[in-house]
């Protein structure tokens, strides 16, 4: 079983590329499980056909100690398994905490079954605490990808999100398998993202283009595969699912420092 | 003297990493009454080093919020804090009469996983729900724990719409344990709330003589030892703060005459801010020990300066020393010539010197748990003390004169010909009252404790809970003086004797000959030794 953290810029579209590579990914024949470790609880309507998921957490509150895996895991298309965290609303209690009930109670209901060959965990936003690093910690995920554009903030965030890999890595399996580039249509986009990946010693696993497919499949809450199979923009999410398949490149990533992380935004935004 | 306090000093630091001992070099030192002395206070313990201090959730719901009989103190967290802390301090009081008192009882939201993520704050409005529901009770408090801290629950908010929704007033504490450097982050935190939301909202019609006593908290009935000998003396006591109080009396404290300090550390905040915003001083006390509580009976009369208050006050003094002077000079046959090393609070490590001095015990080394700089050196040095970011962590409030109810009780010029003789708006420290050549230390911790034992194998110990049972173990009777164990009262007069009965009991129990067992003095098995084929 490969247990495998996205994770990136809020926004960048880390819960449409999971789904999006799972989609394809289930259509390999691969066994898979997506726990969404979002508080919105979003991360698996694509899969689910907009099906509203009762949240592990909620479920914890509402039912108490007597919890049936059924009432959290829903499968949906290419019998991929969707389960989410879910958490409080915004401004209240503590969402990271969360995150770390919800997955100790998903291992204690049995959710990680033997015959899974991928554990996906699509994780809010940056690495705001010791929370939302538990995908990463205690030997769960060993694989993370981070989504990111050529925009800067985007960068930022994976640059510091590699800082949180860095320091579990010390004491850990986890390693960073490359940079998903969720194209943005930014100047010189796939040469800055490429040299971004390859300082951080890692490697731009692939560069997903833009296409507006995506977001018309998001509206009849689908992935492109399952939404129109023969479009070119699912041979590219095919293309990433072969990618991270065959992915045997996975590094302790060398987090830059900020000055150095300008040089580059600056060298091809002004080459681009 | 066996060992030189020096000696002593160098032996403890010695054993310290350079770090350690730069730090703690500090906090210890040996009175010398020839130079000014400084020495460190209300500063970070060091990691690791087994300090008996508390938290500020401790210092304010425990020590200042807790004792008051009609208000139910709910405590907003996981179980544990509310319920190791129930009643352990023994802070005793009754009900007043068609009142009720709820100091029986441990109100906790007991906070669950879920709270924690969701938030608790539905359930502490739920608590307050229940709580008015079931008990009634004249006023609510919330303190907050640490975890209420981090995920940032609005106790404050709970408490506006439960108090807009009942009618009754509800405090909410932020003294989450992590703050401050000890307990008495949370004293702070406690007497600030108090004076902005208690204070001055009770005006009730006023006597002759009105007294307020701060920094009491009536553990094993002190406070009405002392009130016994207040009000036969003809004092008007409004409300003690906290010990055996009610909401209501404490909102009349700004129409007392005068604040009696007992406990300077966890109250003189409330103290300054009466005097600033009410016109009423403050004047330092002792009720601890006998000539300590006569001379504040003195004092105290001689701020009043009524003639008739002054002869009943010797009066009153006459009669309760005659009543108890051959008692305590039996005791004191039996103790004189021995030692003992205090180690408590903010104040008590000083008060006991005294009593423990009647009874012929003199003291060789203390020191406190969570006193500040001034608590040791007197109050001078205020302007002096330099304020860390632990200390500015913690709100410091500043008041008003109150344009309606401030009134100066005595001319400004009386008070000031007063301080030539009594201590107004003064305290002068625990060093002041120590000999040359004994010992201060603050923040004691286990290690310097075994040290200090075994290098001046004093025959009492007073200290808490934490180091209680390590002392015994090393044969030398220990006395809990932040609970006084199950004993008490031990202030004023006949206070005194108990804690003089009670000390002789422990020091002279046979049990200490016990402590060492007997395989550590005989050997456990017998034999001898035969040469090889002799047998």
């Amino acid at each position: 079983m490969r247990q495998v953290a996205i994770y990136g810029k809020g926004g960048i579209g880390k819960s449409t590329t999971t789904q999006n590579l799972t989609a394809a990914l289930g259509e390999m024949g691969k066994k898979i499980m997506i726990v969404g470790c979002d508080p919105k609880a979003d991360s698996t309507r694509l899969i689910l056909g907009g099906l509203a998921q009762q949240t592990v957490l909620d479920t914890l509150r509402e039912e108490g100690d007597d919890i049936e895996l059924d009432a959290v895991l829903k499968e949906g298309f290419a019998n991929i398994k969707c389960v989410e965290s879910g958490g409080p609303e915004p401004g209240v209690g503590c969402a990271g905490r969360g995150i770390i009930t919800s997955i100790s109670l998903l291992e204690q209901l049995g959710a990680y079954e033997d015959n899974l060959d991928y554990v996906f965990y699509d994780v809010l936003g940056d690495v705001v605490c010791g929370g939302f690093a538990m995908p990463i910690r205690e030997g769960k995920a060993e694989e993370v990808y981070i989504v990111a554009s050529g925009e800067m903030m985007a960068m930022y965030a994976a640059n510091n999100i590699c800082k949180g890999i860095q320091k579990y890595a010390a004491t850990g399996k986890t390693r960073l398998g490359g940079i998903i580039c969720n194209s943005r249509k930014v100047d010189n986009e796939y040469n800055m993202i490429k040299a971004f990946a390859e300082e951080l010693g890692s490697q731009m696993i692939h560069f997903v283009p833009r296409d507006n497919v995506v977001q018309r499949a998001e509206i009849n809450r689908k992935t492109v595969i399952d939404f129109d199979a023969k479009d070119p923009q699912a041979d590219e999410y095919r293309t990433l699912a072969k990618a991270i398949d065959g992915n045997k490149n996975l590094v302790v990533p060398k987090p830059m420092s900020e000055d150095r992380l300008e040089e580059i935004l600056s060298e091809f935004g002004i080459l681009g | 003297m066996a060992v030189s306090k020096k000696d002593l000093q160098s032996k403890i630091l010695d054993a310290y990493p350079a770090s350690v001992m730069k730090n703690r070099k500090k906090h210890i030192i040996i009175k010398d009454s020839s130079e000014i002395q400084e020495i460190q206070a209300n500063t970070r313990t060091i990691p690791g080093i087994i300090t008996n201090r508390g938290c500020a959730y401790a210092g304010c719901k425990g020590v200042v919020i807790g004792p008051i009989v009609d208000m139910v103190h709910i405590v907003h967290g996981p179980i544990g804090c509310s319920y190791y802390a129930w009643q352990t301090r023994r802070n005793k009081g009754v009900a007043r009469e068609g009142g009720k008192s709820f100091l029986e009882y441990c109100f906790s939201t007991d906070m669950q996983e879920s709270d924690i993520v969701f938030g608790g704050e539905k359930k502490l409005a739920k608590a307050i729900d229940e709580a008015v529901e079931i008990f009634n009770p004249r006023a609510i408090s919330i303190s907050a724990t640490c975890p209420v801290g981090l995920i940032g629950d609005d106790i404050s908010a709970v408490a506006k719409s439960a108090q807009e929704k009942y009618g009754i007033p509800v405090l909410s504490f932020n003294c989450e344990g992590y703050k401050g450097v000890s307990q008495s982050a949370g004293h702070h935190i406690a007497n600030n709330k108090l004076m902005l939301e208690v204070v001055g909202k009770n005006d009730i019609e006023t006597k002759p003589f009105s007294i307020n006593i701060l920094g009491e908290y009536n553990i094993g009935g002190d406070e009405w030892e002392i009130a016994r000998v207040l009000h036969k003396i003809g004092y008007n006591i409004m409300t003690t703060m906290t010990g055996n109080s009610t909401y209501d009396e404490i909102a009349t404290a700004h129409q007392a005459d005068l604040n009696l300090v007992q406990c300077h550390r966890s109250i003189n905040y409330i103290a300054d801010m009466i005097e600033i915003k009410y016109g009423a001083p403050w004047m330092k006390v002792n009720f601890i020990g006998i000539e300590a509580m006569s001379k504040t009976l003195r004092d105290i009369a001689e701020y009043f300066d009524d003639d008739n208050l002054k002869k009943r006050t010797e009066q009153v003094i006459a009669e309760e020393v005659a009543e108890l002077e051959d008692e305590i000079a039996g005791y004191k046959a039996m103790c004189d010539g021995k030692t003992a090393i205090l180690f408590v609070g903010g104040s008590r490590a000083h008060h006991y010197q005294g009593l423990l001095s009647e009874i012929g015990i003199s003291t060789v080394a203390a020191g406190y748990e969570f006193a500040h700089r001034d608590d040791y050196e007197g109050r001078d040095i205020i302007p002096d003390i330099k304020l860390d970011a632990d200390t500015r962590n913690i709100e410091e409030i500043s008041v008003e004169q109150d344009a309606e109810k401030f009134h100066l009780r005595i001319p400004a010029e009386r008070i000031e010909e007063l301080k030539s003789t009594v201590p107004m708006s003064v305290y002068k420290g625990m060093i002041t009252d120590m000999p040359d050549g004994s010992m201060l230390i603050d923040d004691l911790n286990h290690f310097e404790t075994e040290v200090l034992i075994k290098a001046l194998k004093p025959s009492f110990f007073g200290s808490g809970i934490k180091d209680k049972y390590a002392v015994q173990k090393m044969g030398v009777y220990a006395k809990q003086l932040h609970s006084y164990d199950y004993g008490g009262p031990y202030a004023g007069y006949r206070g005194a004797v108990n804690f003089a009965r009670d000390v002789v009991a422990g020091m002279f129990t046979p049990a200490w000959q016990y402590v060492l067992p007997p395989w550590k003095t005989q050997p456990g098995l017998v034999g001898k030794y035969v040469e090889e084929g002799e047998a």
